[in-house]
């Protein structure tokens, strides 16, 4: 029982960091535009200066 | 993506330079070859030889983008960063895939002083930063203009902004009760899994610890949206389905901390949170839809009234700002067209529609001297308005009625759930009450026992799945839709759509493309200006064809228009032949204009409009499917009737007449005739290429010349139809059947979350049926 210990705690940063992580990526905007982020990756040319 | 080698590389190449025959590349050397590599020239080899040269000339009608004149100042628009550079947000419609994207900001980022040239396709929005003066924005505007893209200014839009932050507080809620939810359940695991003794009682109480420390902040962060909803019912003395929810969720909380605080076996924190995570899931994509149809409504307003024709002192007209109008300006305001300002009518007899001011369904008269509001839309002749009000408030205050005009008319599946709710919150809230006093009175159970029973009750009856039936079908149904070009403007469309039985066809512009072209005028170019000149108070299609062919004309005074008949300005007539006092003209079966001069012979304008490639082959798929299909058309007989509008009424007659023999008709239609002929139809279609008025009376537009969507629409909504009936009734089968083991206590925590999990998820897979084989149908 004492591997809970580490076990629970590990298993509750990793969730947390995961939550984290998605509130960043939406505030960051990452969710603003899912249709167009889908055929952006196609786009090969460097040229397009976007943000 | 194929649609994207099509089309990229002929909009790009300016007529000059010389393309590639096949592929369109523009040639860069060997000047003796029309094309680009010998690969291309082999193919074009293979399809000459095949016969297949109409390859060729589809490759042009998807390349046929006409570019469209900026009748907005963007400069107007444009914000100063104060660091010497600019910025400017714009709503670009006719984006329909990730190679216009590519399209726009390559060639945007060409341009050296731009700094940033971003488009988002999901809302159609193009941010725009440049070193430079606001005045550039003219140019950078004009150059995406120039691709064929209408441009609308993004604010109108921002309108919906604080909608847009409650869907992200929806978001956020979601993700919280989302990590809770699945680390309160990775603890209840264990739990469960020892409950045959192999978990000291020790570790069990410091797990329902722990599950309490994860779920009780969580629940109250992610229930927020429930409790706020269930205050405010409670403080208006009703009661909704947030009322149970809450309770039951809050309940639960309390209970299982008395459970664990004794170091009790059954703690129902995971039920509790888990109940939240699927009920914002159900909330967020019934939000995330309607939002996207309240979206579509501001993005056709933000393109059809943001500027308004001013008549200048020559008689010249221009394009403004609708909210850089001021009193005293004289607005020419078109058939179709709405007012942006308050003001007087100054010239022209017209009627109407002020529905949306008033709520009166029949048009008003207006003739000079009568006030017009912004928001009403001009259903007559071209009206002169003097401006007495304007400012952004008149527009903006409009916009949300009209909005919230569209938003009034919810899904029935929607208000059926929610009657249902209404219904069922009581029957909860008294079942929890007698199966706690039944245990505790009759069976003299212990109080804290008897709460634990009836808040499994209160968590198993939480329409968890019922929340989740109906939205998930509509975001299923309404982005296969999409994907096809067809747009939801009324949120019960689907529904209406599912129940049609008749379909009602306007000719022109529905069967036919609806864009006539001047095929045949008089030599005299005197006349020709003159026609055009009446011709450019007025949206009906052959007038604006007209205009179309004789660029150079400016609009004459005093036009009255006769609907259905014609328009006259000082004795010059331009219409039908017998409003021009033609008498026997022969009928060549093509839509036809006359010019009446006082002492001069009639002249004669012919139009041709072509058949949309599709539209038999779709008339005999609706008729396979067991639909009646007629054909109305008034145009021709508008001209035999009085000075009424002829045309429209005879449509509404034949819909009132179908309608009382109990007819559920799908009206399609796009002349403005055709306006309160959608309007009184059960459901209504409309293309894109119609009038502004016409658009906003329909339940739903589609894009593109094929007459598919029709067929596909009225598919979909029948599947949609059938599947939220069964996802009702699978909600209500679990529900119904888990009640009475909840009440007799048999409900652990366990099974309450297999029953709300497996309910969930055989609703939403149900949905996604929906979705299967529309992919191959995308746009051209």
């Amino acid at each position: 029982m004492d591997s809970l210990l580490v076990l629970v705690p590990a298993a509750l940063i990793l969730g947390l960091l995961a939550l984290a992580a998605f509130l960043w990526a939406l505030r960051n905007g990452q969710y603003d535009d899912p249709d167009g982020a889908a055929g952006r990756i196609l786009f090969d040319d460097d040229d397009t200066r976007s943000k | 993506m194929s649609d994207t080698v099509l089309f990229a590389p002929a909009l790009v190449a300016p007529a000059a330079v010389r393309t590639c025959a096949h592929c369109g590349e523009t040639l860069r050397g060997a000047p003796d070859t029309p094309f680009c590599c010998p690969g291309c020239a082999s193919a074009h080899a293979i399809i000459g030889a095949a016969g297949l040269g109409a390859f060729y000339r589809r490759l042009e009608q998807t390349r046929a983008h006409r570019p469209e004149p900026l009748d907005i100042d963007f400069a107007a628009y444009a914000k100063s960063d104060g660091h010497g550079g600019a910025t400017l947000e714009l709503l670009v419609d006719g984006l329909d895939c990730a190679a216009c994207v590519w399209l726009i900001e390559s060639l945007l980022a060409r341009n050296p002083s731009v700094t940033r040239a971003r488009v988002h396709l999901s809302t159609r929005r193009l941010s725009l930063a440049w070193k430079g003066s606001t005045d550039e924005a003219n140019a950078h505007a004009g150059l995406v203009a120039a691709l064929g893209f209408r441009l609308a200014p993004y604010d109108t839009i921002a309108a919906a902004a604080g909608d847009d932050r409650e869907t992200r507080e929806l978001l956020r809620a979601m993700a919280v009760a989302g990590f809770a939810a699945a680390n309160v359940m990775l603890l209840s695991v264990a739990v469960w899994a020892g409950h045959d003794g192999s978990m000291g009682e020790a570790t069990r109480t410091l797990f329902h610890f722990l599950s309490a420390a994860i779920a009780l902040p969580a629940v109250a962060y992610a229930g927020r949206p429930f409790f706020r909803s269930a205050l405010n019912a409670l403080r208006a003395g009703r009661t909704n389905m947030d009322v149970p929810i809450s309770i039951g969720v809050t309940l639960a909380c309390l209970v299982s901390l008395h459970e664990a605080w004794v170091g009790e076996q059954h703690a129902y924190f995971d039920s509790a949170i888990t109940l939240l995570f699927f009920l914002l899931i159900g909330r967020y994509l019934d939000r995330r839809a309607r939002g996207r149809a309240r979206q579509a409504v501001h993005a056709l307003l933000a393109l059809s009234s943001r500027s308004a024709t001013v008549v200048c002192a020559d008689g010249s007209t221009t394009s403004r700002r609708v909210d850089s109008l001021v009193p005293g300006d004289v607005l020419l305001v078109a058939a179709g067209e709405r007012l942006g300002a308050d003001g007087i009518v100054s010239e022209g007899v017209s009627s109407v529609d002020t529905s949306l001011v008033t709520g009166e369904s029949l048009p008003q008269p207006a003739h000079p001297g009568a006030k017009a509001f912004a928001g009403t839309i001009n259903l007559g002749a071209a009206l002169r308005v003097r401006v007495t009000a304007a400012g952004d408030n008149t527009l903006l205050s409009e916009i949300v009625r009209l909005v919230e005009a569209a938003e009034r008319g919810r899904s029935r599946f929607v208000a059926l759930a929610d009657r249902v709710a209404r219904a069922y919150a009581p029957v909860v809230h008294l079942t929890a009450l007698l199966t706690f006093l039944g245990w505790t009175l009759l069976a003299g159970l212990a109080w804290d026992r008897a709460l634990l029973i009836s808040t499994a009750v209160l968590i198993i009856t939480c329409p968890c799945a019922l929340a989740l039936a109906v939205p998930v079908v509509q975001v299923v149904a309404s982005t296969r839709l999409l994907r096809s070009g067809i747009l939801l403007l009324s949120p019960t469309a689907l529904e209406r759509l599912a129940q049609v039985d008749h379909v009602v066809f306007d000719k022109t512009g529905t069967l036919t493309l609806g864009r006539p072209e001047l095929v045949a005028a008089p030599d005299d170019a005197e006349s020709r200006r003159l026609a055009a000149s009446l011709a450019l108070n007025s949206r009906h299609p052959l007038a604006r064809a007209l205009v179309r062919a004789v660029p150079d004309a400016t609009p004459a005074a005093r036009v009255v228009e006769h609907p259905g008949a014609g328009l006259e300005s000082d004795g010059v007539r331009l219409g039908s032949a017998t409003f021009c006092g033609v008498g026997n003209a022969a009928d060549d079966g093509r839509s036809e204009l006359w010019l009446a001069q006082p002492g001069r012979l009639p002249l004669r304008f012919a139009f041709a409009d072509r058949l949309r490639p599709d539209a038999a082959a779709t008339v005999a798929a609706l008729r396979r499917q067991d639909l009646a299909v007629e054909v109305l058309s008034g145009d021709r007989q508008a001209a035999v009737a009085e000075a009424a509008s002829a045309a429209g009424i005879a449509q509404w007659q034949r819909l009132a007449e179908l309608a009382a023999q109990g007819k559920r008709v799908l009206m399609v239609g796009d002349g403005l005739n055709d306006a309160p002929a959608l309007a009184a139809a059960h459901a209504s279609l409309s293309p894109t290429t119609a009038a502004e008025a016409t658009q906003s009376a329909a339940d739903a537009v589609f894009q593109g010349d094929a007459l598919a969507p029709v067929a596909e629409i009225l598919d979909v909504a029948r599947r949609a139809d059938r599947l939220v009936r069964q996802n009702l009734a699978l909600a209500l089968f679990y529900n119904l059947s888990a009640v009475p083991l909840a009440i007799l206590g048999s409900v652990t925590p366990l099974i309450a979350a297999v029953a709300m999990s497996s309910s969930s998820l055989l609703v939403i897979g149900n949905a996604l049926r929906l979705g299967i084989g529309g992919a191959k149908a995308r746009r051209p």
